[in-house]
């Protein structure tokens, strides 16, 4: 016999009220970050040189640029969602747990925001 | 409390298994690489900073120790890139049985170890006509 009330069923959220966003959201940034990491990698294994030119020249390509962006993006989300599993596992005690948690979020968001500001500076030209 | 699933603690289990030393292997890796996303920001901080200041960046980014970190992220990115894929795998439910793990899993240290061997000999000759 389930415990379960029909209503819960119906939401599947579960315990932890966020259902399985959090397991779904890991695996369809993991897709994404598969042609995005080694785009990036095998970009900078190819490019001619790694001096100061060559990468202004290259980020001001608009398809560049866009997937740097997703990148960036995409990699902090997959990291904050891999991070805090970690810190739930083994951060113990629920005041430090809740801050480490916090803090993590907002360094991954401080990161995303820095990135795309970054990649974007650069793609209009306005680098000095 | 006390007979609720508990979390990987490795000092109770016993890590040569290999599906735990995999396992653990990709978290490992994957903060390893969370360090490395902040690398990839502050590099590219570095450029939208504008000429001197990728030149003061890249002082910092030329170091020995900068390079000992640019080996262990080629080694984290190439174990979880190859690992992650056998988790989307396992995500469609097959290759769950013991031995097709067993194999899968020097599948993917045979995969990676080729990877990071390829990458490190790119980024080696790549480094050798650096600016």
């Amino acid at each position: 016999m389930s415990l379960r009330s029909p209503l819960g069923r119906v939401l599947g959220a579960g315990a932890a009220h966020d259902g399985v966003r959090h397991w779904w959201f890991q695996r369809l940034t993991s897709i994404a970050l598969v042609p995005l990491t080694v785009w990036f990698v095998v970009s900078l294994l190819t490019l001619p040189s790694l001096g100061y030119g060559t990468l202004v020249a290259w980020m001001s390509q608009s398809w560049t640029a866009l997937l740097l962006i997703l990148l960036v993006l995409t990699a902090a989300w997959h990291s904050q969602l891999g991070v805090r599993v970690v810190v739930e596992d083994y951060v113990h005690g629920t005041g430090a747990r809740t801050l480490t948690l916090v803090m993590l979020g907002f360094a991954h968001v401080l990161l995303a925001a820095a990135g795309v500001f970054a990649v974007l500076k650069v793609a209009f030209g306005a680098a000095p | 409390m006390q007979t609720r699933p508990l979390s990987p603690h490795l000092s109770v289990y016993r890590m040569y298994r290999y599906s735990l030393a995999t396992s653990i292997a990709n978290r490992f890796t994957g903060v390893a690489l969370s360090a490395g996303l902040l690398l990839l920001v502050y590099w590219l901080m570095a450029v939208a900073g504008g000429a001197r200041s990728y030149a003061r960046a890249t002082r910092v980014l030329s170091l020995p120790l900068a390079k000992l970190v640019y080996a262990a992220l080629i080694v984290a990115f190439c174990y979880h890139l190859v690992a992650g894929l056998r988790h989307l795998v396992w995500d469609t439910g097959h290759a769950l049985e013991r031995a097709q793990s067993q194999r899968s899993a020097w599948l993917v240290v045979a995969v990676s170890l080729v990877l990071m061997l390829v990458i490190a000999y790119r980024a080696w000759l790549t480094g050798t006509h650096a600016p």
